[in-house]
């Protein structure tokens, strides 16, 4: 049988899952953590804790600050040793609370250990609840507040839940070995999110790299009727809720809305697993995997991290920093942003830790536009990257946003198939700023 | 053959005849009255169509001369004192004089001041690069040294110094526009009075962080430690979120302040040499 994938647009970059089939390990904290109040998009959560003061591990520490917003817990036991602003991953200083760590003391009525918690009794309500108490936001990176998907709009009707294993980004193994290795509590975890969603079909998407784990997956569903597996054809950037929804079931999500207009909502295995613990076992989201990995690299790997834990300590339990590094990037290489340092810690979107080799980290000489359209080829969207960027160049906003420039999910697919190495998706994200920045004043008069 | 072109003559003339008719009644109809001093304001205008004013082109900001009941708020930047009393004379009204400005770059983040930890890519201007990081030395405040400035300076009055990486403005030609003052995304640069022999001083930082942090970036932050707000004796600096900063109308171009600036973010320019050196003084690097 022919796989699936979405129609228009896409690329295929080299795979390199150099981590693939590494067991996740578990990393004991490191000796101080610190823990930023904005790791979601929406309002940055309000701190509730103050200098000095002790707090164990999945104590809540700062709370939901609005509609979209989400709480944030102590992922280590210890004393908080300053609550000020602290470098994030684009060098500017964002506010966060820097706890120094002793022992591991856990919060009570958190349940760690391994057993499968199959069967739960909760409401909608209860779910949504327990969700937006452990703070559990999309961990594919957009790190938007899952409760806030779980409640459809008035008018609106969910008919199928999506999950997302397809983890398209090449280099990344995050979500593969959570599906290898906690395929069982992500079946529970989807049935939670099915009752809170109160929707009735489940299907989990998974691209073809990852055999195995389709297998397993299957496997496990095969009792559950409502729960379907559906292998995808390789193609970037599949991961994309919008492209992910067109593969699976056909349907196009209309320029600016978002799936629920075609009845769907989508979340990420990892972001399923976090619910099913949430959920079964009390336990906040203060731990994700991430794959630490690069071609210099001694041991790529996936590991159990807590939140807040420094970039540095995980490269450094990977084997130390490869001499020839040229670049360390929070994310896959075609979505992530390079880091100004390697003291940031890991945050709830922080999917992977790549490290670039000083020959592969560099960008080419940007050359003229030669027109030969394979950005509009690859653009996933249908838009036209070379048009946004000599807009955006230009500074012809109102243009931009006749152009759709809000639809760019920002891939970057065109700027990979450039031949003259234009940088086309600065141009249109700076735009996409600018027509946003055009939108709000025009609310505000 | 001759009496195709008589005939051909003949139809032309009438269409043309006619046309003019149709046209003299046309215009008489659809006639707009304009003030005729526009035109000369215009001509009285330098014409660079800089937008200084803060009207989309010299034209426009005639129109609105000659609309307006004073002067009040409307300076042309570039022609400057001389240029608006030429306008006044024309309209018949008060001239409002100002004080000639000059644009003053304010970072002092060279590179022997402010180590470079990162090296930026991507598309090359101010605007992109700030939306993106913080920038190659790590400030949050300083110079990302694309040159959006240098693009958008219609007098070209400001270069890149390629070994400093800061823009330089060039007194003579800058004509306070304002122009690099919109393109700047951090708002490094400042429209500063200018004084007698092009003599400035002003707190060449404009960073806002706490003093020790800002020190990490760069040796040259103003760290916020008051010195220079406390030497003052005539008021014209303030402090604020850690920063300091010289009102330029207030500044009575005394120096005391410059020794007193433990990290030398305070520039002096345009002065003669000091008789005593009180402690050795950054290179200027507007000069």
């Amino acid at each position: 049988m022919r796989l699936k994938t979405f129609s228009q647009g896409g690329v295929h970059p080299r795979e390199l899952k150099l981590s693939a089939g590494k067991k996740i390990e578990i990393l004991p904290p490191p000796e101080t953590v610190i823990i930023p109040v904005s790791q979601h998009l929406g309002a940055p959560s309000k701190v509730l804790v103050e200098k000095m003061a002790d707090v164990k591990t999945g104590q809540l520490i700062a709370k939901s600050d609005g509609f979209i917003s989400t709480n944030i817990h102590a992922s280590v036991s210890g004393k908080v040793l300053k609550i000020d602003d602290f470098t994030d991953t684009s060098g500017y200083r964002r506010k966060g609370i820097q706890i120094k760590v002793s022992g591991d003391e856990w919060e009570e009525g958190i349940d760690r250990s391994d057993d499968l918690v199959k069967e739960f009794s909760f409401t909608s309500e209860e779910i949504r609840n327990k969700i937006l108490e452990a703070g559990i936001v999309g961990l594919g990176g957009a790190t938007f507040p899952s409760h806030v998907k779980l409640m459809v709009p008035k008018g609106k009707s969910a008919e199928y839940m999506i999950i997302n294993g397809v983890e398209c980004e090449p280099y990344l193994t995050a979500d593969h070995a959570l599906m290898m290795e906690r395929g069982e509590q992500l079946v529970v975890g989807i049935k939670i999110m099915m009752k809170g969603l109160g929707v009735e079909k489940a299907i989990l998407g998974i691209e073809a790299n990852k055999p195995d784990a389709i297998q397993k997956m299957k496997s496990l569903t095969e009792q559950e009727k409502n729960i379907h597996v559906r292998g995808l054809k390789v193609r970037y950037p599949q991961g994309g809720e919008k492209q992910l929804i067109q593969a699976l079931l056909n349907r196009r999500v209309p320029g600016g809305g978002l799936p629920i207009d075609v009845g769907v909502v989508v979340f990420n295995v990892g972001t399923v697993y976090a619910a099913y613990e949430a959920v079964q076992k009390n336990k906040p989201l203060i731990e994700r995997v991430v794959t630490v990995t690069g071609k210099s690299l001694r041991e790529p790997s996936n590991f159990l991290v807590r939140i807040g834990t420094p970039v540095s300590y995980l490269i450094e339990k990977c084997g130390g920093l490869p001499a020839d590094t040229g670049k360390v990037i929070s994310g896959g290489p075609m979505m992530g942003k390079a880091l100004t340092s390697l003291e940031v810690p890991i945050v709830k979107g922080s999917s992977g830790i790549l490290l670039m080799q000083e020959s592969e980290s560099h960008r080419k000489e940007i050359l003229p536009c030669i027109r030969c359209s394979k950005c509009i080829s690859a653009c996933p969207m249908g838009l036209e990257p070379y048009l946004l960027m000599a807009l955006g160049k230009n500074a012809l906003f109102e243009r931009m946003e006749e152009e759709k420039v809000l639809d760019c999910i920002e891939c970057g697919s065109c700027s990979y198939v450039c031949p003259s190495a234009r940088p086309l998706l600065d141009y249109i994200r700076f735009g996409k700023a600018e027509v946003n920045k055009l939108i709000r004043s025009r609310k505000a008069i | 053959m001759n009496q195709i072109i008589i005939y051909t003559v003949i139809s032309l003339v009438a269409i043309g005849a006619g046309a003019a008719v149709i046209l003299y009644f046309v215009a008489k109809l659809f006639r707009t009255e304009e003030d005729p001093r526009i035109e000369v304001v215009e001509k009285a205008l330098p014409g660079a169509n800089c937008g200084g004013c803060g009207y989309p082109g010299c034209r426009n900001f005639a129109e609105v001369l000659v609309r307006s009941e004073s002067f009040d708020g409307l300076f042309c930047p570039v022609g400057g004192n001389e240029t608006m009393a030429a306008v006044a004379s024309i309209l018949g009204r008060e001239a409002i004089e100002q004080e000639p400005r000059v644009a003053v770059v304010r970072c002092n983040g060279t590179p022997e001041f402010r180590s470079l930890k990162t090296h930026y890519e991507g598309a090359p201007t101010c605007a992109i690069a700030h939306s993106l990081y913080a920038g190659e030395g790590g400030c949050p405040y300083g110079c990302l040294g694309l040159g959006d400035c240098v693009a958008v300076c219609k007098f070209d009055a400001i270069q890149m110094n390629p070994v400093t990486g800061l823009p330089e403005v060039m007194d003579d030609k800058c004509t306070a526009c304002g122009a690099c003052v919109d393109a700047c995304p951090r708002g490094i640069i400042e429209l500063r009075k200018k004084n007698k022999k092009d003599r400035k001083i002003y707190v060449s930082c404009i960073n806002e962080e706490k003093g020790a942090t800002a020190k990490k970036n760069c040796a040259v932050a103003c760290i916020g430690c008051s010195l220079c707000f406390k030497a003052c004796p005539y008021e014209a600096i303030t402090m604020n979120n850690n920063l300091a900063f010289i009102d330029s109308d207030k500044c009575k171009l005394c120096r005391k302040c410059v020794p007193v600036c433990p990290t030398n973010a305070i520039l002096e320019i345009g002065f003669p040499p000091r008789k005593t050196e009180p402690v050795e003084k950054v290179a200027d690097s507007s000069q």
